[in-house]
C-alpha cells in the first residue's frame, strides 16, 4: 500500500514583522490553502497545528486555536511542538490519521509572532536548564552558526565570499516572491559591509526572526482522485528522527557534545534526509530542488553535503559553479530561503513544503525550477528536533 | 557580600583552583562515557543502563575545534559592562574524553590570535559581574 498522501492546497500569510496576533496570520494562510484546494472548511476532519511558545496559551494549543478561529465545526484537533520541526511533526500527525483511515482530509497549520532582537531564554535562575546556562556565560545562537562556518573555512577552505554568495543567490531567488519579507538584491560587497556579529558571520549572513503563517490541505490519495486532483503533488516521506548518540557536533543549546568514548560520533543533520530518502525509496540523484534551513549562509553549504548532493567539502564548489541557483542542475532555496523570509518557527517547515508544492505544480513564476519532479526540505532546531520532507509528482 | 572573585557563575561546574582549574564532569561507571555538566542520573548511551557516576576532573588542555566571538552584548541572563567589550569563544576538543566543550576565551585574546587545531588550556577569570567562569586560553609553553 502506498504511504503517500496528497497535497491538495497550500497557502501562506506573507512573512514580515507585522506585530499582529499570530492567529490572524494563521487564518489568512488556512483560508488561502482551502481556496487553493477547493475544499470547504466544514469538510476538514482534522486540524493539526504547530505550536508557538511565544504567544501564551493560545500558542500552546495552536490546533484548537485555529479551529476555533475558523469556526468550530467538530473536527478533531492536534497540536505538535518540535522546535523548528514543529510543522513537519504536525504534517506527520495528519499523515498518520489519514493512513490509519481515521480521516480523509486535514488542515496542517503553523503561525508565529516573534519578538525583536536575540532569542532569549525564559526568565529566572535556572542553572539546570542548558539553554539558561549557555546564555548565562554568553553563548548565543549566532555562536553556534559561526563555529560551524569557521570549521568549514579551516577544513575545506571555504571563504567569506563563498558565504556571501549564498546570500547573493538567495536574495536573487526571493526577489520576486510575494511571501518573502526581504525582497532586495544584494552584492557580496553589501554582505561584507554589514556589521560583524559572530566572526566570521556578519549581519547579512544570519537570518532574522519573522512573523508569518503557512498552511496545507492534505488528503488520502483516494480523496484526491474523487476531488478531481489525481495528479496533486504527494508527500512521499517525512523524517523526524532524533540524533543518535554520540552527537559529533556541539548543538544549540548544549555547552558540550556527547563524549564518544563508548560510541562512535554520529552526524545528526545527515541522519534526517537519510531517513527521508529511505522512506521515499529515492536518492539524492532524483532530487530536482531543495528548500533547506539557511539559519546562516554557511549552514546552507553544510546542508548540501548532509543531503548528499556532494561529498563533504565540495558544497562551495557547487555554489561557485552555479549548480544551486535557479537554472542550475539542483537549485537550493528557490523561495529565497530564510535569507529572504527570516524564521517564523512553527510555520517555517510548512512554508518549505508550500514552496515545493508550487514548484512541482509549475506555479512559481519567475523563480520556477523547470521540470521539477521531486523536492526535499531539511531543517534542524533545538533539543534534537529536525525534519526532512520529500514531495514528488 | 561574597568575595567578588571567588563566586562561580555556575556552582559546581568547575574547580576553583586558580592555578590549574578543571571543569567538573561525571563519568558513567558502566560504560565510561563522560558528561559535562555533571548533573546526570541516567547514562545517555542507548545501550547502557548505568545509574552510577563518579565526579571527574576533565582534561584541562585540548585543541580548538572551532572559534568565534560575540560582537554584540548577549541578552539576559548574561550580565555585561557598558560599553560592552566583545569576547572570543572557542569550542575545544578534549582528546581523552572525546568531547567538545565551549567556553569564552580569556579577555584580551581576539579571534585573530586563534586558529583551528591550536592547543589551549583552561583558566578562570571573572565575567563582567565579577562571577568566576572557566575560559580557554592559548596553552602556556
Amino acid at each position: 500500500m502506498s504511504k503517500d498522501i496528497a497535497i491538495l492546497g497550500v497557502g501562506m500569510h506573507p512573512w514580515g514583522k507585522w506585530g499582529r496576533n499570530f492567529v490572524e496570520y494563521g487564518v489568512v494562510a488556512a483560508r488561502a490553502a482551502l481556496a487553493d484546494a477547493g475544499v470547504k472548511w466544514r469538510d476538514v476532519q482534522f486540524v493539526s497545528g504547530a505550536a508557538t511558545m511565544r504567544n501564551g496559551y493560545p500558542g500552546y494549543v495552536a490546533g484548537a486555536t485555529f479551529a476555533q478561529a475558523l469556526g468550530w465545526q467538530g473536527a478533531q484537533v492536534n497540536t505538535s511542538y518540535a522546535a523548528c520541526a514543529s510543522g513537519s511533526q504536525a504534517l506527520a500527525a495528519a499523515r498518520s490519521k489519514i493512513l490509519a483511515g481515521e480521516c480523509e482530509v486535514a488542515l496542517v497549520i503553523g503561525a508565529d509572532t516573534t519578538p525583536k532582537g536575540f532569542l532569549a531564554p525564559q526568565k529566572g535562575e535556572r542553572p539546570d536548564d542548558p539553554d539558561w546556562a549557555r546564555f548565562r556565560i554568553g553563548i548565543t545562537n549566532p555562536t553556534y552558526f559561526a563555529l560551524y562556518a569557521r570549521r568549514r573555512m579551516a577544513l575545506y577552505g571555504d571563504t567569506l565570499d563563498d558565504f556571501a554568495q549564498v546570500k547573493v543567490k538567495n536574495a536573487e531567488h526571493g526577489f520576486d516572491n510575494p511571501n518573502a519579507r526581504y525582497r532586495k538584491k544584494f552584492s557580496a560587497q553589501d554582505v561584507a559591509a554589514s556589521a560583524m556579529v559572530a566572526d566570521p558571520l556578519r549581519l547579512m549572513d544570519i537570518c532574522a526572526t519573522s512573523d508569518g503563517a503557512a498552511a496545507l490541505i492534505v488528503s488520502s490519495l483516494d480523496y484526491a482522485r474523487r476531488a478531481g486532483k489525481p495528479d496533486a503533488p504527494r508527500v512521499a516521506a517525512i523524517s523526524t528522527v532524533t540524533p543518535s548518540f554520540a552527537t559529533d557536533t556541539v548543538e544549540m543549546p548544549d555547552l558540550a557534545t556527547d563524549s564518544a568514548v563508548a560510541a562512535e560520533p554520529q552526524r545528526f543533520r545527515a541522519a534526517l534526509p537519510r531517513k527521508a530518502y529511505e522512506e521515499a525509496g529515492i536518492g539524492p540523484e532524483d532530487v530536482s530542488l531543495a528548500e533547506v534551513y539557511d539559519l546562516s549562509t554557511a549552514l546552507e553549504l553544510d546542508w548540501m553535503e548532509d543531503l548528499q548532493f556532494c561529498p563533504p567539502g565540495e558544497a562551495a564548489r557547487l555554489l561557485r559553479e552555479g549548480v544551486t541557483r535557479i537554472g542550475g542542475r539542483l537549485p537550493v532555496n528557490p523561495s529565497g530561503g530564510l535569507a529572504c523570509f527570516g524564521e517564523a518557527v512553527p510555520a517555517q517547515a510548512l512554508a518549505q513544503v508550500c514552496e515545493l508544492t508550487w514548484q512541482l505544480r509549475g506555479q512559481s513564476g519567475s523563480r520556477q525550477v523547470q521540470g521539477a519532479k521531486v523536492g526535499i526540505t531539511a531543517n534542524q532546531g533545538l533539543f534534537g528536533h529536525g525534519s526532512s520532507v520529500i514531495v514528488k509528482r | 557580600m561574597d568575595a567578588p572573585f571567588s563566586t562561580p557563575v555556575l556552582e559546581g561546574w568547575f574547580t576553583l583552583d586558580q592555578r590549574e582549574p578543571h571543569l567538573l564532569g561525571a563519568r558513567c561507571a558502566s560504560c565510561g562515557t563522560y558528561y559535562f555538566p555533571k548533573a546526570i542520573k541516567f547514562c545517555r548511551h542507548p545501550d547502557c543502563a548505568g545509574e552510577t557516576f563518579e565526579e571527574v576532573r576533565l582534561s584541562r588542555q585540548g585543541r580548538i575545534w572551532s572559534y568565534t566571538n560575540a560582537v554584540y552584548k548577549p541578552p539576559e541572563p548574561y550580565v555585561a559592562n557598558e560599553p560592552f567589550v566583545p569576547y572570543a569563544i572557542a569550542a575545544v576538543e578534549l582528546e581523552k574524553e572525546r568531547m567538545i566543550v565551549l567556553g569564552q576565551v580569556a579577555a584580551g585574546i581576539g579571534v585573530d590570535s586563534l586558529r583551528v587545531g591550536m592547543e589551549v588550556e583552561l583558566a578562570l577569570e571573572p565575567l563582567d559581574d565579577g562571577k568566576l567562569c572557566w575560559k580557554w586560553r592559548p596553552a602556556q609553553p
